[in-house]
């Protein structure tokens, strides 16, 4: 189980293939289900020129290790992998990486949608988006499943 | 020892408040940390409280030593 919050630019199809390697986990799973959720250049209606992300150092790390924990529980799960950036993020650049293996596609797809619906619902981060005439926080995250 | 209050986000801005410490006493609740620590501003109706980096509500009794964190909704992901 990973969980780590990176202040700098990450690759997330390079960190899965670093991640799985460390795993030693090669024939035992059969599905890998992976969310990348990238920063877009519009929000309601505005262009967005980048973003500020900010966390709760310690209880963040401690609410994805958590709902790790419970994905273990709930589905029969292999391994989890969750990267989430914080600090100054432009268009284009990946905010999250979730991954989950597990022997059969079911437990890593709905593992993996339950982290994600999770993290975006309760873990403490919050994004302020530059504008092309100032700041914006984002309210709140739109419902997604 | 006393209380450690933290505050995140555009409540951080518009409080202009990172984190304070307070005193201490007897049966003290997380809304009662709240009110002493803004001088009863009203609560936010989206108010999130966390008790040592875990998610409670502002009823919850702190003691001692306790970490109370208070943010708006949460944005990740």
């Amino acid at each position: 189980m990973g969980v780590e919050i990176r202040s700098t630019a990450f690759e997330p199809y390079h960190e899965l293939v670093l991640y799985q390697a460390r795993m030693q986990a090669a024939g035992q799973y059969g599905a890998t289900a992976v969310f990348v959720g990238t920063m877009r250049d519009f929000n309601d209606g505005d262009e967005v020129k980048g973003m500020t992300l900010e966390h709760y150092p310690g209880m963040t790390e401690n609410y994805l290790a958590g709902i790790c924990q419970q994905a273990g529980q709930r589905w029969s799960i292999i391994d989890s992998l969750i990267i989430h950036r914080v600090g100054e993020l432009l268009p284009n650049d990946p905010i999250v990486l979730v991954a989950v293996w597990s022997a059969h596609r079911k437990d890593a797809f709905e593992a993996s949608v339950y982290l994600m619906e999770e993290l975006k619902s309760k873990a403490p981060f919050w994004k302020k988006e530059v504008l092309a005439n100032g700041h914006r926080w984002v309210q709140q995250n739109t419902p997604g499943h | 020892m006393g209380i450690q209050v933290r505050f995140f986000a555009s409540l951080r801005e518009r409080l202009q408040l990172s984190e304070c410490a307070l005193p201490f006493e007897e049966s003290m609740t997380v809304e009662q940390v709240w009110n002493q620590v803004t001088h009863n501003e009203p609560i936010p109706a989206n108010l999130l409280c966390a008790l040592n980096m875990e998610y409670v509500s502002l009823s919850h009794v702190v003691k001692a030593g306790d970490e109370v964190a208070f943010f708006p909704p949460v944005t990740g992901g």
